[in-house]
């Protein structure tokens, strides 16, 4: 185990600066990311496609335009990596399911598209739990992503492919989805930043849907800037998204480094009870550490935090019984043959459809049969409220919340995997902001014992992510040495 | 039998995986049983709120109907998406039988 600390790429503002002024070529940037793949994929396992051809084509372009005196962009040359839920066209997009192996989307993603367009050069689709249902990679059908601090042990999930290469140093930049804690959950365990933007900001448009009033696309870093500039190049109004908020994107940068002083931060006493030591003891420290800075930091009790886990598990296994409809073995994908239509359908989702997403889909398709919709699916949405509107009474007396993002550190392959309530639990702290629709960061900042990191989470309301990540700023420059990635396993 | 081995029988199991058209095998009927039931008494808390006047929350945010202007635009092309269909014949997907065999 023992990771060592590895040199990574520096400031994604960096690069693209060197990249936009022809002093680096977008040609070597992406070879650096090609080595570094080449050396601990087979270890890691964080890709399902790299795809280096594509990926030369669009270095050698960024490489192009600088010389023909034309501006790529603002991540002009910048390597990244896409969780393997985001269409792109005729790249092979598997959601880490065999229901849709072999498929081809006919168009790019709104965020990768913009990506792009910023000059970002993508180098591959990352490895997730199937469909994205789950904490540790370990539901996906091409087999789990290891992390780096310790390859006996799961990355987090289900964003578990990107938040593993941005912590090994393979992307300075990767992007993921987060539906109950898929992009937090993961950058705790593997010590680097992660967000979940306001619902709405950025477009969903070619997201591979998994529980449509939750999924949010949202960027991995090693650093609270570098995951800044990555939301202000993909947010935005995007026409093609019917829930994609009309606002032009986030200003972040500007206010980055203007401190906390006078914030009022609640830390929510309410998780700390079933989390970790180490976990909990990180909030207090970072509690510590905004007050040092000048915040005005008190506990705050907001009980109803607890209804979200339960209201979760009911509310999103039912929108994905709904979206996952669509894998009939008729228009794509996997087609398991039969005697008539019905047997086909069945079969191919039966054979198609991993072990958690087919419980996902039953417990969705009961809580909204005949019978039960109102005593699961109806209550689970009143439950909701109850959630939203304690956030908006903590809001009225603070600007921002601190809590865990994870209840533990990175768990070894196979401790939960069996035990779906175990593995439930891992998104105890981080599905309220799904809930209610609220952005939300985990930013490293302890390590554990064992010298496994841990995350701390800024929650904020609708639309407060520059004061979020002026928050999470504070907190990467009060934390420790060595709580961040990226490391060589 | 455990209280949670009857919140929701093997019968039940099979009813709810043919409403979601997904087939099962016998050891899948058996452990989503037990696992369906555990999972639905561990969230239970839900079921007994007390939310009398409290109404439901369907979305995070308040959102209204989108609708894009009435102008013809270019969509995808059929050869296109026929070309990753399992089978296709002509300008269509093709499936096996939807009904039963005319009497």
């Amino acid at each position: 185990m023992t990771a060592q600390p590895a040199p990574g790429f520096g400031a994604v503002a960096e690069i693209a600066s060197a990249v936009r002024s022809g002093e680096l070529s977008a040609r070597s940037v992406l070879e650096q990311a090609l080595r570094r793949v080449a050396e601990l994929e087979g270890d890691l396992h964080c890709f399902n496609t790299v795809t280096v051809e594509n990926a030369m084509a669009d270095a050698d372009a960024v490489d192009d335009m600088v010389r023909s005196g034309i501006d790529p962009g603002r991540l002009a040359g910048v390597p990244v990596a896409l969780k393997d839920n985001l269409c792109t066209e005729g790249i092979p997009t598997t959601c880490s399911s065999r229901i849709l192996a072999g498929w081809l989307p006919p168009y790019d993603a709104t965020a990768v598209s913009r990506l792009r367009r910023a000059g970002a050069v993508p180098v591959g689709k990352t490895n997730l739990d199937e469909f994205a249902m789950g904490s540790s990679t370990e539901n996906s059908a091409f087999g789990p992503t290891r992390n780096p601090w310790d390859t006996t042990r799961v990355p987090g999930g289900s964003s578990g492919g990107s938040a593993a290469a941005v912590a090994a140093g393979m992307v300075p930049l990767a992007f993921g989805t987060d539906t109950g804690g898929s992009i937090r959950q993961p950058a705790s365990l593997c010590g680097i930043v992660g967000v979940k933007p306001t619902y709405g900001v950025i477009s969903r448009y070619g997201l591979i849907a998994f529980a449509s009033s939750l999924d949010q696309i949202g960027p991995f870093a090693t650093t609270v800037a570098d995951a800044a500039l990555a939301l202000e190049v993909i947010a935005g109004h995007d026409p093609m998204d019917s829930t994609s908020l009309d606002l032009p994107a986030p200003t972040l940068l500007a206010s980055l480094s203007d401190g906390v002083s006078e914030l009022r931060v609640g830390i929510v006493e309410d998780f700390l009870p079933d989390v970790s030591p180490e976990c909990r003891a990180s909030v207090v420290a970072a509690g510590e550490a905004l007050a040092a800075a000048g915040a005005k930091v008190e506990d705050v009790a907001i009980p109803e935090v607890l209804l979200g886990l339960p209201a979760y598990y009911l509310i999103a296994p039912a929108e994905a019984s709904s979206n996952l409809s669509r894998y009939d073995g008729v228009r794509y994908g996997l087609r398991v043959d039969g005697p008539d239509s019905e047997t086909m359908n069945s079969r191919t989702r039966g054979e198609g459809f991993g072990a958690e997403v087919k419980r996902r889909i039953m417990i969705g398709t009961y809580a909204l049969s005949a019978g039960y919709y109102d005593a699961y699916y109806g209550q689970a949405q009143k439950a909701r409220t109850l959630v939203i509107r304690a956030f908006e009474a903590a809001y009225r007396t603070f600007d921002v919340l601190l809590t865990p993002t994870t209840p533990s550190v990175a768990f070894p392959f196979g401790s939960k995997v069996d035990d779906p309530i175990e593995m439930y639990l891992c998104d105890l702290c981080s599905i309220p902001s799904n809930l209610a629709g609220h952005p939300a960061v985990s930013v490293p900042f302890a390590l554990s014992p064992d010298g496994l990191p841990v995350g701390v989470q800024v929650l904020a309301p609708a639309l407060g992510e520059a004061l979020m990540m002026r928050v999470a700023a504070s907190l990467e420059a009060a934390a420790p040495p060595g709580v961040r990635g990226p490391v060589t396993p | 039998m455990s209280e949670s081995e009857r919140l929701i029988s093997p019968e039940a199991v099979r009813h709810v995986a043919r409403l979601a058209r997904l087939a099962l095998d016998d050891d899948e009927v058996a452990l989503y049983a037990v696992q369906l039931s555990a999972i639905l008494e561990h969230f239970d808390a839900v079921r007994r709120l007390d939310t009398e006047n409290v109404p439901p929350t369907a979305h995070p945010l308040p959102i209204e109907n989108v609708l894009r202007a009435d102008t013809e635009v270019p969509s995808l092309d059929r050869a296109t998406v026929l070309a990753q269909a399992p089978s296709a014949e002509g300008d269509r997907f093709r499936v096996p039988r939807i009904m039963g065999e005319a009497p």
